[in-house]
């Protein structure tokens, strides 16, 4: 069978398995709809809330963003997966003990103000739509990239798919779908990892081969000997460790930005009981980190093996020391078709030079001493994992198995946001605030309309990225720390933190972080709108606009605690709802 | 007024594991990861240099562990306290 077709069977298969899983999981209450009537087991729920957390950026760039980037990538790594002690800790428990349907609600309820949690709705939404975006682009390009259609008709396939099962089964569906997306994103990512391993260490688990030494006779180790052959090629060792300031600002921002992430937490409210909450985050965090603690080996094999196809002797700058472009292996031919692989032959000698022709010192001596001319190949990051199967040789079904993983990545994340959307605008917005009086049937064919709608926006948005999709990350990370976290964790933490305190510090920490990112990166993301250029020598105190989100989070705590210290106390029942909420049963 | 006291104690037993969890927390990540990945590095874990592992693998394995930890105390103190679910 060729590839085509059985990348069509399997990617088709997954499709058939979860609108069968939808249809059996649809549906028929609020509760079922927003919470999937809180009878998820806790296994269970960890998977889907892996396959919600883990998006098509995790599964398909991830690798190549360390690959690239060697150490200073940690920050996503730590920033990812510790944001979900914080969570586990400080926020999932009590949360599911408050019991209700949203993040907003918890916050109008525990500072009694409608204002309250329509500032978290707002929050919410800015932060799932510019997420979402991201989400629909992905799944345009997985779709057009393993299927051979355009990027259009993989976005209008993949917003009918999530349609069915997201509009149709709730958090219910969506919850049976991303557990299925888990276990196919799950072996897609890790099966060529295995195998690239054993070929370079002889290592089973890529986690250990990743330390080992190379079976190539040179009796050294991986990591070592990439850093060698990267400063013999003039980029920054692999293991360097440049601007630790930024490393520590942005690994806070990020997992501060994780625990405050509306559709991550509302899943912890689909499990029956409050352990059941604490251990599920345990279960969450493990499934996440199989895929979190490959994606370095993934990055640092798949670079290995890129600079040893190109530069096949150990002496830089040797007359036959660079590959012959005529001579390139197949996966090279395969990927330059897609543009993610880009050869120019500067100096015109046939040969694939690849080296930082951004380090001046060493750009001059290459081409004084070997006729280098600049670097020739442009290797897109999301070739590490993309290319991983073909680069080790593997069979057709797990080239198959990555496009259906990485469209699995896509749409699980997106139905999550999707669903945090609607239940913002239907059950806080319309239930809560607007036409409180409405019957439950009405709520729920509202949530579905809204579901509808908001797939639409996503769509249109990710057909017409507003330009700014790439610094998605900065915003909706650097809005969930500055925001939601600080908001919900004193609510919990603190009986004293009144309405007043909680109102003015979501707003401080939401304006500033936003003025920030804004001034560096030009307003609403406007191209040349920015009032400083954007690097080290202009930021304020050196801290990258990226990493700004763990300042909004400190501003926002001590904004809201210096305000209710000046106001009234919350009142007595609102002491009593948050000394509830502590205790998972009353004694 | 002993129900208060009771789930003031409660409370202090649950920060008391909430604390120690989130200092083991900033150490594997912040201080081993980042504040001293250069001294660690002198160190090797096999081929990775130390303070590169708990950046990149290390941190993340214990924050799996720290979180079944953190249930497992706290079901033990629900119970204690009397407050366990059913």
């Amino acid at each position: 069978m060729d590839l085509q077709t059985l990348i069509y069977l399997v990617v088709g298969a997954t499709f058939v398995l979860y609108f069968v899983l939808a249809i059996v999981a649809r549906a028929g209450s609020t509760s079922e709809f927003y919470v999937a009537g809180k009878g998820i087991n806790p296994v269970l729920n960890g998977m889907a809330t892996a396959a919600d957390w883990m998006s098509a950026a995790s599964f398909i760039s991830m690798a190549g963003l360390i690959a690239f980037n060697g150490y200073s990538a940690s920050a996503y790594l730590m920033g990812w997966t510790g944001g979900y002690v914080l969570l586990a800790m400080l926020l999932a428990p009590y949360l599911r003990k408050f019991g209700k349907f949203t993040v907003p609600e918890f916050i109008g309820d525990r500072f009694y103000s409608k204002g309250a949690r329509v500032i978290a709705v707002i929050a919410l939404l800015v932060i799932s739509l510019t997420y979402v975006i991201g989400q629909m682009k992905g799944v345009g390009v997985a779709f057009s990239r393993f299927l051979e259609t355009s990027v259009e008709v993989g976005l209008f396939a993949g917003m009918g798919i999530v349609f069915v099962y997201a509009v149709l089964g709730g958090m219910k569906g969506i919850t049976y779908t991303q557990i299925a997306q888990y276990v196919i994103m799950i072996f897609a990512y890790t099966v060529p990892a295995i195998f690239i391993s054993l070929q370079l260490t002889g290592h089973f688990l890529p986690q250990l081969g990743t330390g080992a030494e190379l079976t190539d006779g040179s009796n050294q180790y991986l990591l070592q000997k990439l850093d060698m052959v990267l400063v013999d090629l003039g980029f920054a060792e692999y293991t360097a460790t440049p601007d630790l300031m930024n490393t520590f600002l942005l690994t806070l921002a990020l997992m501060i930005g994780t625990a405050g992430l509306p559709h991550v937490l509302v899943r912890f409210f689909t499990v029956p009981r409050v352990r059941d909450a604490r251990k599920s985050a345990g279960w969450t965090l493990l499934f996440i980190a199989i895929l979190y603690t490959t994606a370095p080996a993934v990055g640092a094999m798949a670079m290995w093996n890129t600079l040893k196809t190109v530069q096949n002797t150990d002496e830089i700058g040797a007359p036959d020391g660079n590959l012959l472009y005529a001579e390139r292996p197949e996966w090279m031919k395969t990927w330059e078709l897609t543009g993610l692989l880009q050869f120019e032959d500067k100096n015109g000698d046939g040969r694939i030079q690849y080296y930082n022709d951004g380090n001046e010192d060493f750009a001059a001596m290459a081409e004084e001493e070997f006729g280098w001319n600049g670097n020739e190949l442009t290797v897109d990051r999301d070739i590490m994992v993309l290319a991983n199967p073909e680069i080790a040789n593997l069979p057709n079904w797990v080239i198959a198995l990555i496009a259906a993983g990485g469209i699995a990545a896509a749409l699980s994340t997106a139905a999550g946001l999707l669903l945090a959307i609607s239940s913002a605008i239907s059950h806080d917005l319309l239930k809560g605030v607007f036409t409180p009086n409405i019957s439950e049937k009405n709520e729920l064919m509202a949530g579905r309309i809204s579901m509808t709608v908001a797939i639409v926006v996503a769509g249109y948005l990710g057909l017409n990225p507003p330009g700014f999709a790439a610094q998605v990350v900065a915003l909706a990370f650097g809005l969930a720390a500055s925001s939601l976290f600080p908001a919900l964790m004193m609510g919990i933490f603190s009986k004293r933190m009144n309405k007043q305190g909680a109102i003015a510090g979501m707003l401080a920490g939401l304006s500033i972080t936003l003025l920030y990112i804004f001034w560096y990166k030009g307003w609403f993301f406007i191209p040349d709108t920015n009032m400083l250029p954007d690097n080290a020598d202009n930021w304020l105190f050196g801290i990258n606009p990226t990493s700004f989100g763990a300042i909004g989070a400190a501003v926002n705590f001590i904004v809201a605690i210096l305000v209710a210290k000046m106001t009234a106390p919350p009142p007595h029942e609102i002491q009593e709802l948050v000394e509830e909420v502590r205790v998972p049963r009353a004694s | 007024m002993e129900q208060t006291s009771n789930r003031a104690d409660y409370w202090r037993a649950n920060l008391r594991v909430l604390f120690g969890c989130l200092a083991v927390w900033f150490l594997v990540s912040y201080v081993f990861g980042i504040l001293l990945v250069d001294t660690l590095n002198q160190i090797s874990l096999g081929g990775y240099p130390l303070g590169f592992w708990f950046a990149q693998q290390g941190s993340i394995f214990t924050f799996v562990v720290l979180i079944f930890f953190y249930a497992w105390r706290m079901n033990a103190i629900d119970k204690k306290f009397g407050v366990a679910e059913d």
